[in-house]
């Protein structure tokens, strides 16, 4: 095992107008949820996933433990998948917070190539993400994982606990959750399990963009519009972002639009959605009117009913 | 106009009550829903044809299957004036823990009442939920009374309805409390007034629009200690939220319980630093001295501390599979700090229904209590009705981990104060020395019948004569005078438990090897005991006798008794027996006499010696 080696943080920025009275209230909870864990777990690791809610993740736990460094590692699971621009990303905003940054990918996965194209979406995610994730907790004998999950995001993720155990293997059982009164977390495990936490549990879609704004994080340039190569298929606008290894269907052909993410994950599953907004102003007013919600141009959640729920039990995040 | 802060909601109601539906009304006539969300809505109608908003909300798979809702469920809207987070809480009966889930950090009640039902007289449920909300803290309580357009908005019956309800919970602590006949099916007085021109009041949603979030962080400066930052130069700071008052740069501060003082020098944060820090602020805070501070502490002005205590008197709700008993052992933690708890007294069971306070030996699933607790350490504490942060537990199970049980601090008790354990100047090791023996506990464990007294009455031969001090202790002969007002439910079992060992502690404390022999069947009362003596003295023997050669045993008849149905609570039969995981030896109960003792006096003699008696001798 690699010894965690934890560079200083790097020094303020110049201070900015205050949060409103809401997003204050939301940043002060995730701290405290983020002290939590600290202070309650031996070994937890921070879910990098590299999308907005990442970003906003990171900022806070560098706020939490301010001045102190970061007390664990970033972890993200590499489906092979990811958009190229938010492989960049990613390496970029390791070295600029001063942490440790651990990529897993499914070895058994990569070389039986199991690809989204061949193997269909639920297998595929299957394998690459939630075996993945599996393998990689299990590698490093993590015992919590902190995610940027939140309860808006999906049906299911409502009922889900801020400090919320998975039984041995990772299998999440909702019907065996613990009950959360107050903000008292109850941290101790039993043999073989493993916690999950969420300080992003009570944010919104639209409280993560507005702290973005207010913070002056930075994001993957994707969430913005601009010019790319698209197809369409199955209702969605999937961005051809590797040409080399995009599988084409019969009759599609890239055309080029100007669209933008709303969520960001691998690019063949990802649907863009078509957008003029190229700020994060012009993404908070275009959130504002959203007829849409978030989910909707994930391919993977519209699988089966119930699909996500299905996933959160055999370990998905 | 400036938006109002945020207001948390309970939603609660019981089964059928058309609770999901009036939410999913609530989300759809603020225009919160999304289009592939109306999708659905569409797909998903009623019998009457109208949108079936419960759809929305019951997203487990099992819940959709059954239809009915398991889990508490967290739903954000925001309305022109300001943001809600709606706690929505399952009604049955046997969910009381997401109700109390909800309420615990609640503005406001929506309890739905279904104005059919109701007609004959308020639901017992109804009684349960407006308790627990009251109990609980929730400021303000709403009563939805629905399915009105099933009644032909009759104002006698919503009068007749509004009039049980609002003289039932005027005997509680709410500040406010509305009754609002609505159809959250059709939308009416919900987010728009209708249906009931009788009715001059306002809708739910005006209702919520004008509250104003309950105001908790009042009073003295409280910061419970969450985590010690290290950084460069050997800066340490303090982490944690304020939950009450501020603090300022240069105030001189307190730390309870340890009792040590400083002087803020610096709130680091990442922004810049501040001056100072507001309740709800989370803060990273310097201390001028160098004190050994950890987490669990709980930092005040000097001279405003709150109260250390380890004696509480409480309100409790569990949770547990297994009962709340007197005499057991649990994990206990209140803000940030962590200590054992053990419940002394279960003081009374309330009703949910009648809400009195009745007499109970053990409380169930979903039962609310009185109880008083003694902690194994003095902890900062606060009556919970003054501060949440300080006066909320939670009762952990050590062997599952699980929350068992939450609690709501009523007041301290100072008895504790002025009983000081006498420190005996003749010490277990001054009477081991006298009596060149270890002393031991040796705990026979086995179904009855299984022949634990018959063989540690051959093993205490087999040591006397090796010139050891030995007593014993026996189920039966205890039960004869020192525990005879106990009987055999699983409350007087806890408590034989308790007795015997406290005997066994004293005679060893006296230098004797103890063998004590006792059915107790309870896995957690047993792992409870070895906590009780110091390492190494404590031994825990599993006489493995299986029930059908103890059944064919039978010396007293029990056995036959029980089998018949005319014996309850009989161990094997009637009554669990968890058999030890990992005994310190297991024998087997069916072999001759004669080996077993040999084994088992040849085992207790070869037992390492305690660190703390090695000096001493044996």
């Amino acid at each position: 095992m690699t010894t965690d080696v934890f560079l200083p943080p790097p020094p303020p920025p110049p201070p900015r107008a205050p949060l409103s009275a809401d997003l204050k209230l939301l940043e002060a909870e995730s701290i405290y949820i983020f002290r939590e864990a600290a202070a309650g777990f031996d070994r937890p690791v921070l879910l990098y996933s590299i999308g907005k809610d990442s970003s906003a993740l990171l900022h806070l736990a560098r706020k939490a433990f301010y001045p102190a460094a970061i007390p664990f590692p970033l972890l993200h699971v590499d489906t092979t998948w990811k958009f190229r621009e938010m492989i960049a990303f990613r390496d970029r905003k390791a070295a600029e917070y001063g942490a440790r940054l651990i990529v897993h990918v499914n070895p058994a996965g990569a070389e039986k190539n199991i690809t989204p194209f061949t193997h269909g979406s639920a297998r595929y995610t299957d394998v690459m993400k939630t075996e993945a994730l599996r393998q990689a907790l299990d590698a490093h004998s993590f015992d919590a994982a902190i995610g940027g999950a939140r309860r808006d995001e999906e049906k299911s993720r409502a009922k889900e606990r801020i400090f919320s155990v998975r039984a041995p293997g990772h299998r999440w059982d909702a019907r065996s959750q613990r009950p959360e009164m107050w903000r008292l977390y109850n941290t101790r495990l039993g043999a073989g399990e493993t916690m999950r936490v969420f300080p992003l549990s009570n944010w919104t879609e639209l409280d993560v963009w507005e702290y973005v704004r207010a913070e002056n994080l930075e994001v993957v340039p994707l969430y913005f519009a601009k010019e790319r190569p698209v197809v369409r298929r199955s209702g969605a606008l999937i961005m051809v972002d590797d040409p080399a290894r995009m599988v084409f269907r019969e009759g599609e052909k890239p055309e080029r639009m100007r669209v933008r993410f709303r969520t960001l994950g691998c690019w063949p599953l990802s649907g863009a959605i078509e957008s003029s907004a190229a700020s994060l102003s012009e993404i908070i007013a275009e959130l504002r009117e959203a007829r849409y919600s978030e989910r909707q141009g994930r391919l993977i959640d519209s699988d089966c009913a119930g699909s996500m729920e299905r996933k959160k039990q055999e370990g998905y995040f | 106009m400036a938006e109002k802060p945020l207001l948390r909601l309970l939603s609660c109601g019981s089964v059928d009550d058309g609770k999901s539906t009036l939410i999913g009304r609530i989300l759809h006539d603020c225009g919160t829903l999304y289009e592939d969300q109306l999708a659905l809505l569409e797909k998903e109608r009623t019998s009457e044809g109208l949108p079936d908003f419960s759809a929305l909300l019951d997203g487990l798979l099992a819940e959709r299957e059954q239809a009915i809702t398991i889990d508490v469920a967290y739903r954000a809207f925001r309305t022109a004036n300001r943001r809600y987070l709606i706690a929505d809480a399952p009604g049955h009966e046997q969910y009381t823990r997401n109700m109390v889930t909800g309420a615990s950090l609640a503005d406001a009640a929506l309890l739905l009442i279904d104005a059919p039902r109701a007609r004959a007289g308020l639901l017992p449920q109804t009684s349960r939920h407006t308790l627990v909300a009251s109990l609980l803290g929730v400021p303000v309580m709403i009563a939805a009374v629905n399915k009105m357009d099933a009644l032909g908005y009759a104002e006698a019956d919503f009068r007749a309805i509004e009039r049980e309800f609002l003289s039932r919970a005027g005997r509680l602590q709410f500040s406010a409390v509305y009754c609002v006949p609505v159809s959250a099916l059709h939308g009416e007085n919900v987010c728009r007034p209708g249906g009931t021109p009788w009715y001059s009041g306002e809708t739910v949603l005006e209702i919520l629009e004008r509250l104003e979030p309950a105001v908790r962080t009042s009073g003295a400066l409280r910061m419970p200690v969450q985590w010690v930052a290290k950084g460069d130069g050997g800066f340490r700071g303090l982490t944690g939220t304020l939950c009450a008052g501020e603090v300022r740069v240069g105030e001189r501060v307190a730390l309870s319980p340890s009792g040590l003082c400083g002087t803020v020098k610096r709130l680091a944060a990442y922004d810049g630093d501040a001056e100072s820090a507001a309740a709800g602020e989370a803060v990273c805070l310097q201390l001028a001295e160098d004190l050994d501070v950890s987490r669990g502490e709980v930092l005040s002005s000097v001279g405003a501390e709150p109260e250390a205590a380890d004696q509480l008197a409480a309100r409790v709700v569990w949770f547990g599979d297994a009962p709340l008993v007197s005499g057991r052992a649990w994990l206990f933690r209140l803000g940030t700090a962590s200590a054992r708890a053990t419940v002394t007294e279960l003081t009374a069971k309330l009703s949910l229904e009648t809400w009195g306070e009745i007499p109970a030996k053990e409380l169930r699933a979903n039962d609310l209590g009185l109880v008083k607790i003694k902690l194994d350490r003095k902890l900062a504490v606060s009556a919970y009705a003054e501060c949440r942060e300080l006066g909320g537990f939670l009762l952990i199970d050590p062997l599952t981990s699980a929350t068992v049980g939450a609690g709501m601090i009523l007041h301290t008790l100072r008895r504790g104060s002025h009983i000081f354990p006498h420190e005996f100047a003749l010490d277990m090791r001054a009477q081991a020395r006298q009596k060149g023996q270890t002393p031991r506990v040796v705990w026979f464990t086995g179904l009855s019948a299984s022949g634990k007294s018959t063989l540690a009455e051959r093993v205490a031969k087999t040591l006397h004569g090796l010139g050891r001090h030995v007593a014993i202790l026996d189920g039966d002969n205890l039960r004869d005078g020192l525990n005879a007002d106990l009987g055999f439910t699983e409350a007087d079992r806890a408590e034989n438990i308790r007795r015997a060992a406290a005997v066994a502690k004293l005679m060893s404390e006296a230098g004797l090897i103890v063998l004590a022999c006792f059915i107790s069947p309870y896995r957690r009362d047993r792992s409870a005991l070895r906590a009780l003596f110091p390492a190494g003295i404590f031994v825990e023997i599993f006489v493995d006798t299986p029930l059908a050669v103890c059944a064919a045993r039978d010396p007293k008849g029990l056995y036959a008794e029980a089998l018949g149905g005319r014996l309850p609570n009989f161990t094997g039969v009637s009554a669990p027996f968890e058999a030890p995981e990992n005994p310190d030896l297991r024998v087997d109960g069916q072999r001759p006499l004669e080996e077993l003792a040999a084994e088992v006096a040849d085992f207790v003699e070869g037992l390492e010696i305690p660190d703390f008696l090695e000096r001493a001798g044996s």
